[in-house]
Order: structure tokens, then C-alpha cells, then sequence
């Protein structure tokens, strides 16, 4: 198979986000993971819904299609049934995803359909101009509520567990070597793949994430995890996360006896998901945010159990064209 | 047949109504005598009639569920207005349907079910046996409960089961009434409990002592026949109007060389082609129970854009749900059919009720100028047919499109003369093919469709989207006289397919002095009732419409001959007010009912006659 590059993967369309968005990494992050996975380009299916980031696929030289609002995932879904070889991607953002159509979102994830999910966090509503969306910060002043928000934000990690989700990851708009790694083995997982990515609105949300991604904090504010390591971090590489009782804490290595081995490994296979989301829940300035894959076990998917039912059944069935179906049961001569 | 010397009577037509409690079990005793009377050669039309509620309060009104049959040795159109013979299980099934049995008909009742607890369930304070509610009828008192548990006392079948098997005496009663053999359902019984062979036989014990006790009692004088039909020769079968759709999908994709998919919620009264479709794997479709309507729509899209024939099946709200989505089918010019099993309206209104309101909805209910195809079944049958017809016209011309059908069509039955698959049309999918340069919005130039290239192609990598595209490119494009452009193109390729479809055709004379007009559901009254009135030396035609938009290309030429015109439907004149919109300064007067029921032929005749002494 030929060796493709980014620029196979660049469309001739200009690209319209504002200048110094968080998308334009995200976009040359997956244009860049793409020839890694090996595939030839015409079985990639970028689907997006509404929003800043649902203009995504219309840059990528791949199959696109921008649906409606909230919806991507019902399209994926008939798109990866309708063929199962096909690597789909669905785009979007917190409002597309977890507002509008948070029921598709949730849905997607229980059946474990084997698409990718990008969700392109910047936790405010950019197309629309600046209003509050379901991942905001809670009191922050937007338009559409001057006075603060009252609305408690939804947590997408805890939102995608509950919906028993088979492969969590989170990664920030600032770091594309990350962000190529994961989308890499978000698409080698079999299941649906959520990927959060904490992505800056410059223009109505402008370093809502700067706890996190900002030079001076970032070593000590994000925690990378890797499955089978310790969660080791810090600009001194001397703090760790250990499990006491029920809660996480951090401890310092060389502290109080505390040595490596005291510190949690990593395990991202684990079926059991408390340990994931405590993991995932975790925020600055009390924890670094865990970043990385928090979660991806195996379970199977909705589209390979359909095929192995379609192929049951046509191997087993008495009859396999429609005129043999319709002369079955009662028939009677005239 | 075996039995005394009482005479048989030969009958043209007769209507039969089994009611009771919703778990009584009325549903499977119509449709056993169904087969029967199909079996025997008879034409007929049947119509099950069911709450809402899965179990109602037994022994209410509002419990009732009924089957009603209509069988003869000629055409038969409709279920029958009102039914010659009703069997009542309870006091509810005999209030609920007073007016639906023909004065001086037969009325079999449960006399065990008439004690003072279930009339007063039903809402009667006297018994309506006693006085003279029913004079003039003739009123078989069966006690069949009793008689049942006589029957299978040494049986060792316990109590619960006794209780299930009185539908079957009942069943016998009326095979004897219309001298029908009662193998049929024997062997229909033997099958569906092939696992419990004690059912099996006190279910055909009933069944006889049910016939035998008609044969020994004074009070039936005599027994009719209804001769054989003659319908075509060939192979027949009876087909519901919901599986018949569904049928019609499983040959279209067969014939289009595509796979089947559907996407879809469960509603009444559209649920059973979900139901029906999601048997066959084995024919390599896929049936996706989405989590609402929106996803069901959704996915359809999805998988015609992937490459299969994708499908959503509804009723009006679902439809409402839908019509962003179809919005995007439009935008974005790819296959897909919507079914709309139409239901009484607005907002959930009467589920199991008929209606035929969600036309305009169907026509207009989007944002921005969306025209899709439309086309109307009018027949349990041709709902084959036309979902065949829904599929070919979506896959050659890679434009959505409505099917309208409605509850009394996709829950009614009637014989369907079988069809080979291959002496239905052609249908070639329009598809780029690898190798060629790829403009995603370059159109045919007679049809005005757009190819479509399905990923997985190589070569043919494209984007698409609900924002306004730019013409041949499908480029996102804002420019003004490309969006006006846009938008009469797309009307403009609707209105070629009256190009491709067959002219209307017309019941009765080219120029009488009534023409009726109908589209969809109501062709089985409307027919019956024109062509009573033609028999009897009436000037009046009908003509009925399937295709509604386009509307046929001799609509309205056809149309010109006519000076007095009325339009039927059950909704308060939606496809009227259509009509003077295509044809202005025509008048269209409208007969309209919204009562969740279809027409009546005896009320249509009642109508037409009055039209017609003007």
C-alpha cells in the first residue's frame, strides 16, 4: 500500500477558524496520525454535527459529511452498520455533543459502536457567539447569562463511564505529540473511542485552561498516564498519586518513607471504572489533570456483533431471496 | 358439511365483528377465520380495532379490542362498514359496537359474562338482553364460559388456560354459522403449540363443542355460505399493510443489488415493519432500534451515504421529529425513504386511530424550500408496491422521499395476489463510479440527479453537509444567485420525475357529472361507493391519487372535464387546499371526516347522491 503523508489528508478548502484557535493543532494533529494507522484514504468518514469544530471535516481530503446539530453519532452509526470496514470519526463539541445531543452521545457509547469520538472541549459556545455551554465553568459570565451561570457543569469523563464507556482519553490542544499518539490508539481500540480535548476558544473563552496548559504550571497541573507506569509528576518528577481509603491524595517521593513503590500504577485495562474516574475527576489546584488514556478495556461492539448475527443467520435460514420469503407460510391457489 | 336439515343460505358479502376483552384473544380468532375464508377463495378485506392500552381494565369499554372482517364472493374493498354478525365476549364488547351491527343482525354473546359485576364494569345498570336496547336483532345467548370448562373438565388443563380457549368456541360457533371446515386452524393449532399437545387438544375440543352447540340449538335456523371469489389465478396469500411495505423494501434493495437498513423507533401504529424487517437478517438487513426518532432518521442518512438503501419508518410525531433531518436529505440530495403510518393528530392524539393529516406536514413540515417526493399507498397490498416504487425512485434519483400510509392501511389485511421479483422494474442505483473525475453536484441532465460516490471509493473522496452547496462543486458556497439557483433546481428535479411516473387514471366516465377524488387510505371506500352509485346508473367517477408530488403530468387535463368536484379525506381538506394550489380557479369541494375512523361507504354513497341531485 502507498505511503501516505498530512498533505494527503489536506483538503483544498481554506480553513475558517479564528486565527490562534485550538483547532488548527487538533486538525494538523490527526492530519499528521492518519498515515501512521496504514489505511488506505478512502475508507476514513469524518462526521461532525454544529458548531466551530464540525467544520472539520470539510479539511480533511477524506470522506465528510457535516450533519445537523447534535446528531453525528446516529450518522456514524448508520455509516460504520452500513459498512463495517470503514474507520469513522466523529467531530464535535460540548455543545454538540453533550447539549443537544447528549442522548445520541450517551447511546453511542453504551453499544460500543467502533468509532472514534473527538470531543473538542473549549467549554463555551463559539459559533453562536459566546454563550454558556454544558461544560462551562460554574458563575462564569457569558451573554446569555450576564449574571453568572446557575448551571452545574457536566463532567464528560463521568457522563462517558456512566454510559459505560470502553476507552477514555484526554489530552490538551497544546501538545500535538500527545494528541497523535492517542488518536493512534483511540482508532486501534474496538469499541467507541472518546477523546477529550481541552481546546482554547481565544476569542469568548481564552485560557479557561490556562491552569493547565500555561508553561510555569503545566509540569505540576498534568499528570500523563500510561498504562503499566507509576503516576509520577511534577517539574521535579517527585510527586505521585497514591490511593488512601476511599480518596486519591498526592505524596512526595523521598517524603515521609514514600518511595516509587508506594505511588498507583496505571492501569488502563482495569473492567472496574471507580479508580478511572476518581483518576479522570481529578483538577488543578488540588490534583494535576490526568491526561493520557484513563480508560480502555474490551468489551465487544455493537457493529461486529450485528455482522456475526447477519452472518448466523444467513448461513442458518431456510431461504435467502425475497421470492422464496414471499411463497412461504400460508399461501392457497386460485 | 356434516349437520340437520336446516337450510344454507348463499350470501354475496357479509361482515363479521369478534369483540371482547382486550386479552380474550379476538385478535388471533379474526385472523384464524381469516385464513379460512382466504383459503376457501373468498375476496376480503379485514381491519383489527385495538386500544391503546395494552391491558385495559378488564371488562370495560375501554378494554375492547375487535377484529372485523369482511368477506365475499365479489370485490371486496373496505372491512365493511357495519358488521351482519357480531360476537360480544362481555357486556363492553356489545356497548362499544351498538351502532356498528346492522339492524336485525346476529349478536352471539357470552351469557356467562352477563352477570351484574360486568355490566356494571361495562357501564350498564340493566342487563341490555332485557330490555329493548337489541329489539329486532337476533340475539344467540351462548354460555360459553360454562360450556368451555364443561368441556375440559377431566382435560387436566388448569383453570387459566380453560379460561384462554373460550375464543375457540366461539370460533366454532361461527364456523358453523357460515359452514366453514374447521382444518384450517387444526393445523394452525397443532403448529403453534407443537411444544404442549394437551393445548393443542382442548383448544380443538372447544373449538368443536363451539360448533356442535351451533348445530344443536333452535335459535341459528339456518347457515350461509359465501361462495368462492373469482379472483385471478396464481398464488395467493394474505398480507397485512405493514408487512407488505416491509416486503416491498426486502425486493427493492434485492432488485437494486443494495443492502437494507433501517433505522427507526418503535410508535404505533408503524412499529410492526420494524418488527417485520428486523426477522431478516438472513436477506442481509439491518434493523437499528435507534434512541429516538431523530437517530432512527439519522442513521437511515448514514447508511445511504455509506452506500445502502437506508430507511426510517414513523407515524405523525416521529415525523415531526424528523424533519430537520429530512432537511439534510434534501441539502445533501441522497436516498432515503421516510414511512409515515398516520395516526389521528395533533401531538399524540389518537395512536391507534386512522387519520389522514400529516400530508401538509409532509409537504411543507421543514425549514427553507424542501421539496421531497411523495407518494401515497391506498391498499393493505400496494403497500408493496409502493415502498418498491419509494425505493426506486430515492436510489435512481438520490432524493428523499415520504411515504404516506396510514393505521387502517398497515393494520388492515386483504388477499395479495404474489409477485416474482423479476417482473418488477429495474431499479439501477445512481452511482460515480471509481476512476472518473468526481463532481459531487454534477448533475444528469435529463433527471437533474447528482451521482453519488460511496466511501470506500477510491478517488471519489468528497464532503457534504446541510450548508448551501455550490452548484457542480458542492462546495460550501454563500453566493446568492447560487443559492436561488440551488433551491429551483432542486424543485425542478422533483417536478421531472412526473416525467418517469405513469398517468392517472380515472374510475368511471371521462366527464361525469361528479368526480370524487381521493388519495391514499381511502381508495377501499371510495372505490366501493363510486361503483355502487355507477351500477346503479349514476354519472360519477373517481379518481384517486397515489402519486402526490409530483402529481401525474395529465392531472390536469383530467381534471378540465370535470364541473363538479369533491374531495375526500379524513383531515379537514389538506390535499383540497393542495390541489387549488396547483390547479387555480378550479373548485374543489371537500367531504372531510376527523373521527379517527375511515369512511363509511354508506355514507359516502348518502353524500355523493345528494351532490348529485344538485
Amino acid at each position: 500500500m502507498e505511503h501516505l503523508t498530512n498533505k494527503d489528508f489536506t483538503s483544498d478548502q481554506e480553513v475558517k477558524w479564528c486565527p490562534g484557535c485550538g483547532d488548527y493543532a487538533i486538525l494538523r494533529s490527526i492530519q499528521k496520525a492518519l498515515p501512521n494507522l496504514e489505511r488506505k484514504r478512502e475508507d476514513f468518514v469524518f462526521i461532525s454535527g454544529i458548531g466551530c469544530s464540525s467544520r472539520f471535516p470539510y479539511y480533511m481530503e477524506a470522506y465528510g459529511f457535516h450533519s445537523i446539530h447534535g446528531r453525528a453519532p446516529a450518522f456514524a452509526t448508520g455509516i460504520k452498520l452500513a459498512n463495517p470496514n470503514l474507520s469513522v470519526w466523529q467531530i464535535t463539541g460540548d455543545g454538540d455533543a453533550l447539549a443537544i445531543g447528549g442522548n445520541h452521545f450517551i447511546h453511542a457509547l453504551r453499544r460500543n459502536i467502533d468509532i472514534n469520538i473527538l470531543l473538542f472541549n473549549n467549554e463555551i459556545y463559539g459559533l453562536t457567539k459566546g454563550q454558556f455551554s454544558p461544560t462551562s465553568k460554574k458563575g462564569i459570565q457569558t451573554k446569555s447569562n450576564p449574571h453568572g451561570t446557575t448551571d452545574e457543569p457536566f463532567s464528560p469523563s463521568d457522563l462517558a463511564i456512566g454510559a459505560q464507556a470502553s476507552f477514555f482519553a484526554r489530552v490538551v490542544d497544546t501538545n500535538p505529540k500527545l494528541m497523535q499518539q492517542i488518536f493512534i490508539e483511540g482508532e486501534g481500540h474496538r469499541g467507541t473511542s472518546l477523546i477529550e480535548i481541552l481546546q482554547n476558544c481565544v476569542i469568548f473563552n481564552d485560557k479557561t485552561f490556562s491552569n493547565i496548559t500555561a508553561k510555569d504550571v503545566k509540569k505540576d497541573h498534568q499528570l500523563i498516564l500510561e498504562h503499566g507506569k507509576p503516576m509520577i509528576f511534577g517539574s521535579e518528577m517527585n510527586k505521585g498519586i497514591q490511593l488512601n481509603g476511599f480518596k486519591l491524595e498526592i505524596v512526595t517521593i523521598g517524603e515521609n518513607g514514600i518511595n516509587e513503590d508506594h505511588i498507583l500504577v496505571h492501569n488502563s485495562k482495569e473492567q472496574d471504572p471507580t479508580l478511572h474516574a476518581m483518576l479522570a475527576r481529578m483538577r488543578p489546584p488540588l490534583f494535576p489533570i490526568a491526561l493520557g488514556i484513563i480508560r480502555n478495556v474490551n468489551r465487544p461492539t455493537f457493529d461486529s456483533e450485528i455482522v456475526s448475527q447477519l452472518k448466523y443467520e444467513k448461513k442458518n435460514s431456510a431461504f435467502n431471496n425475497v421470492d422464496d420469503l414471499l411463497q412461504s407460510g400460508n399461501t392457497w391457489e386460485v | 358439511m356434516e349437520g340437520n336439515n336446516r337450510k344454507v343460505i348463499d350470501l354475496e358479502k357479509v361482515v363479521i365483528k369478534f369483540a371482547g376483552d382486550s386479552g380474550d384473544g379476538m385478535q388471533l380468532t379474526g385472523t384464524q377465520f381469516t385464513d379460512t375464508s382466504a383459503i376457501l377463495g373468498n375476496d376480503l378485506a379485514t381491519f383489527p380495532d385495538f386500544p391503546a392500552e395494552i391491558r385495559a381494565p378488564q371488562g370495560t369499554v375501554a378494554g375492547v379490542s375487535g377484529f372485523q372482517i369482511h368477506i365475499g364472493r365479489i370485490d371486496i374493498n373496505t372491512p365493511g362498514d357495519i358488521a351482519d354478525v357480531l360476537v360480544a365476549m362481555n357486556p363492553a364488547a356489545l356497548k362499544a359496537n351498538k351502532n356498528w351491527i346492522k339492524k336485525g343482525g346476529t349478536i352471539i354473546v357470552n351469557i356467562d359474562s352477563f352477570t351484574k359485576k360486568d355490566l356494571e364494569k361495562a357501564g350498564y345498570e340493566n342487563s341490555p338482553l332485557e330490555d329493548n336496547s337489541f329489539e329486532g336483532f337476533n340475539i344467540i345467548q351462548a354460555p360459553i364460559t360454562k360450556l368451555t370448562r364443561e368441556t375440559l373438565r377431566n382435560s387436566g388443563i388448569e383453570g387459566k388456560s380453560i379460561g384462554r380457549s373460550k375464543n375457540m368456541f366461539a370460533l366454532g360457533i361461527v364456523y358453523w354459522m357460515f359452514n366453514r371446515p374447521m382444518t384450517q386452524t387444526e393445523t394452525f393449532l397443532k403448529k403453534k403449540f407443537s411444544k404442549r399437545p394437551e393445548i393443542v387438544e382442548a383448544n380443538i375440543k372447544v373449538m368443536h363443542a363451539g360448533y356442535n352447540f351451533a348445530d344443536t340449538i333452535e335459535a341459528l335456523t339456518s347457515s350461509y355460505t359465501v361462495l368462492p371469489a373469482s379472483l385471478r389465478k396464481g398464488t395467493y396469500r394474505n398480507v397485512m399493510g405493514n408487512q407488505a411495505l416491509a416486503w416491498g423494501f426486502l425486493a427493492a434493495a434485492e432488485k437494486a443489488r443494495k443492502e437494507l437498513f433501517l433505522g427507526s423507533y418503535p410508535i404505533t401504529p408503524a412499529s410492526d415493519i420494524l418488527h417485520e424487517l428486523a426477522k431478516y437478517k438472513n436477506l442481509g438487513v439491518k434493523t437499528f432500534q435507534a434512541e429516538d426518532e431523530i437517530a432512527g432518521i439519522c442513521s437511515a442518512i448514514g447508511a445511504s451515504f455509506a452506500g445502502n438503501l437506508g430507511i426510517t419508518t414513523t407515524s405523525g410525531p416521529g415525523l415531526s421529529l424528523k424533519g430537520e433531518a429530512i432537511g439534510l436529505a434534501v441539502m445533501t440530495e441522497l436516498p432515503l425513504v421516510v414511512v409515515d403510518v398516520q395516526r389521528g393528530g395533533p401531538s399524540t392524539g389518537l395512536p391507534t386511530k386512522t387519520e389522514q393529516s400529516d400530508l401538509l406536514q409532509a409537504l411543507f413540515g421543514r425549514n427553507g424550500e424542501s421539496p421531497v417526493v411523495i407518494l401515497a399507498s391506498s391498499t393493505p397490498a400496494n403497500c408493496f408496491d409502493w415502498s418498491y416504487m419509494a425505493s426506486k425512485i430515492t436510489l435512481e434519483h438520490n432524493t428523499p422521499v415520504i411515504l404516506l400510509s396510514d393505521g387502517y392501511l398497515g393494520n388492515g389485511a386483504e388477499p395479495w395476489k404474489i409477485k416474482s421479483t423479476k417482473d418488477m422494474p429495474d431499479i439501477l442505483p445512481n452511482i460515480a463510479k471509481e476512476g472518473k473525475e468526481y463532481q459531487p453536484y454534477l448533475r444528469d441532465k435529463k433527471t437533474l440527479a447528482r451521482k453519488l460516490a460511496i466511501p470506500g471509493t477510491k478517488g471519489l473522496e468528497h464532503r457534504l453537509g446541510g450548508l448551501e452547496k455550490e452548484h457542480i462543486t458542492g462546495n460550501v458556497s454563500y453566493d446568492p444567485e447560487n443559492h436561488e439557483k440551488m433551491c429551483s433546481i432542486r424543485e425542478e428535479k422533483i417536478k421531472r420525475i412526473a416525467e418517469i411516473i405513469p398517468n392517472q387514471e380515472v374510475f368511471g366516465g371521462k366527464s361525469a357529472d361528479l368526480l370524487v377524488i381521493g388519495w391514499g387510505g381511502t381508495y377501499g371506500s371510495l372505490y366501493s361507493a363510486v361503483d355502487n352509485l355507477i351500477s346503479e346508473g349514476e354519472s360519477i367517477a373517481l379518481i384517486h391519487f397515489n402519486y402526490i408530488k409530483p402529481l401525474p403530468k395529465n392531472t390536469a387535463s383530467l381534471l378540465k372535464k370535470y364541473n363538479t368536484i369533491v374531495v375526500c379525506e379524513l383531515n379537514s381538506g389538506q390535499f383540497a387546499n393542495y390541489l387549488r394550489m396547483n390547479f387555480e380557479g378550479k373548485v374543489f369541494k371537500q367531504y372531510n371526516k376527523l373521527q379517527g375512523l375511515p369512511f363509511t361507504t354508506l355514507e359516502l354513497e348518502s353524500h355523493f347522491r345528494t351532490l348529485l341531485k344538485k
